[in-house]
């Protein structure tokens, strides 16, 4: 019998789809490492100014060249990124965890609580994030802990209108009536069976948050309203490039950036795999 | 005596699905509903089972009006009803392994020491075997996991039992030996049953008394 040969219409697709999880994922996984093994392992002073070395291009001594006052931009770059990443990552703990609570409070409890929470989501992201984080960050003075804050703040919204509309689907299933009817408190209908189930949604609205958060780090210490200039992070890096860029130096701008865009990317490269093992349908639908 | 006055139930206020139904099942008495799809007999058992508030009417239970509905009932009237629904995908918490789905309403109420020999109990007796307790419900087969269900409705040894449409996703053996699995239970413990369905033979034959849902007085909603 001959051998029946049959070429999927989704190979092509899927095998960019592996590429790209492939190397997102090998990208944060550098990028973890730098930022975990670069700084205890160097032992350099990030902040060691050479008026000597002053805006030298790349060179094989600084390969991302020196900043307007000597100091080298790779190590910069990744003490920048040291601090953007843990900034991004609590941020997104804290926006998750509040969008979580108050998505599932207002879901399980409904009523005027469901209506007043709800409308309050509204009213908050009528303001424009950016806005709304500049308000907060400016009633503190500059540092990571206000930054955090503020990103964590105005970033809850999204999570807790989708943690909400999970929650209200999960709470009409049958199996809820059946733990009510065998006696379940709330509390424990709401770990037991409500919980877990939107955990993996929220999950990936934190890691979907964590690039946001970091570029909104990066919007507040390019605007000079994040962390103080002396601390490198991405932002501060970028803002303190500007004058040169205008001198025509393109490194201390550019090598920044690229550390912004390329680590996002690859976050969120993860985070669409992650949503399409959550939501196959929609993949199969594109492959069929 | 589970006695049913008058009740307007329905999921908007203003357009109830049906209005002023009445109905009353004895002590171990087998109640059959009958109706066609759509008609609010789920409904109706869910409010005697205390899941759904109606918006009018009452429900009494062994002479003690229901305290509340859903969460805001007390425990040991909603515990006084076991449930058994259609559809036993729905009906199961995906997560859960068979054992703990059978297991838990005891340890929702604080009562873990008992699981491990109601469980194998009740599993044997709704003929599931014990190499299906670890899975989880996708594992098995509509049959087992309504088995799986059915024994949890059981746990508690609830006075009243509703089964509402238990049996209509299921093949004829597995119905049989759910059906003698439920009258077996109520042979020993005096529970009285009310079962929805629109198989008109299968509820003849199971229950002492049928209704139909035309004949319960209702006026429908608009």
């Amino acid at each position: 019998m001959a051998e029946l040969t049959w070429k999927p219409v989704g190979a092509v697709r899927r095998s960019t789809r592996a590429w790209r999880v492939r190397s997102s994922a090998v990208i944060v996984a550098l990028v973890v490492l730098a930022v975990l093994i670069v700084p205890p392992l160097v032992q350099l002073d990030e902040q060691a100014v050479d008026l000597a070395a002053k805006l030298q291009p790349p060179s094989f001594a600084h390969p991302f060249g020196t900043d307007d006052v000597g100091r080298d931009l790779l190590l910069r770059c990744i003490y920048g990124l040291r601090v953007s990443l843990l900034v991004g990552f609590v941020a997104a703990v804290v926006a998750t965890v509040i969008g979580t609570a108050v998505g599932a409070a207002a879901a399980a409890s409904g009523g005027w609580f469901d209506r007043v929470a709800m409308r309050l989501v509204d009213l908050f992201s009528s303001v424009p994030h950016l806005l709304l984080g500049i308000f907060i960050v400016a009633m503190f003075s500059p540092g990571v802990w206000p930054v955090v804050i503020s990103v964590g703040l105005t970033h809850w919204l999204s999570t807790a209108r989708i943690v909400r509309s999970e929650v209200l689907s999960l709470r009409s299933r049958p199996y809820v009536d059946a733990a009510i009817s065998g006696g379940a408190s709330r509390w424990r209908v709401a770990v037991r069976h409500l919980l877990p189930g939107v955990l993996p949604q929220a999950g990936l609205a934190a890691v979907l948050m964590i690039p946001h958060a970091i570029w909104h780090e990066s919007a507040l210490s390019f605007l000079g309203l994040g962390l103080p200039t002396h601390q490198a992070s991405l932002g501060t890096l970028v803002q303190s490039a500007r004058s040169s860029l205008l001198a025509g130096d393109w490194w201390p701008t550019l090598f920044p950036g690229l550390f912004i865009i390329v680590p996002t990317l690859a976050i969120a490269g993860l985070a669409g795999a992650w949503r399409e093992r959550l939501n196959p349908r929609r993949r199969s639908e594109l492959m069929l | 005596m589970l006695e049913l006055q008058d009740v307007t139930a329905g999921y908007e206020r203003r357009a109830p699905v049906f209005r002023d139904v009445s109905l009353t099942v004895a002590p171990g008495e087998a109640v059959g509903l009958l109706g066609p799809s759509g008609c609010g007999k789920s409904t109706l058992a869910r409010v005697a089972a205390l899941l759904h508030r109606p918006d009018a009417g009452r429900v009494v239970i062994d002479g003690t009006p229901a305290g509340g509905w859903r969460h805001r009932a007390p425990r040991a009237q909603r515990t006084a009803f076991g449930v058994v629904f259609q559809q036993p995908r729905l009906s199961a918490d995906p997560r859960l392994r068979l054992a703990d789905l059978v297991a838990e309403p005891l340890r929702a109420n604080g009562r873990s020491a008992e699981v491990a020999d109601a469980v194998r109990e009740l599993t044997e007796r709704v003929g599931l075997g014990p190499e299906l307790l670890g899975r989880r419900p996708h594992e098995v087969s509509d049959g087992q996991l309504q088995r799986a269900c059915l024994a949890r409705a059981l746990i508690l040894k609830p006075r009243w039992l509703v089964c509402d449409e238990m049996t209509a996703m299921l093949d004829a053996s597995t119905t049989a030996a759910l059906v003698a699995v439920v009258e077996e239970y109520r042979a020993e413990s005096g529970a009285g049953l009310l079962a929805v369905g629109h198989d008109r033979v299968l509820l003849r034959r199971w229950c002492d008394r049928t209704v139909e849902w035309d004949g319960l007085g209702a006026s429908p909603g608009e």
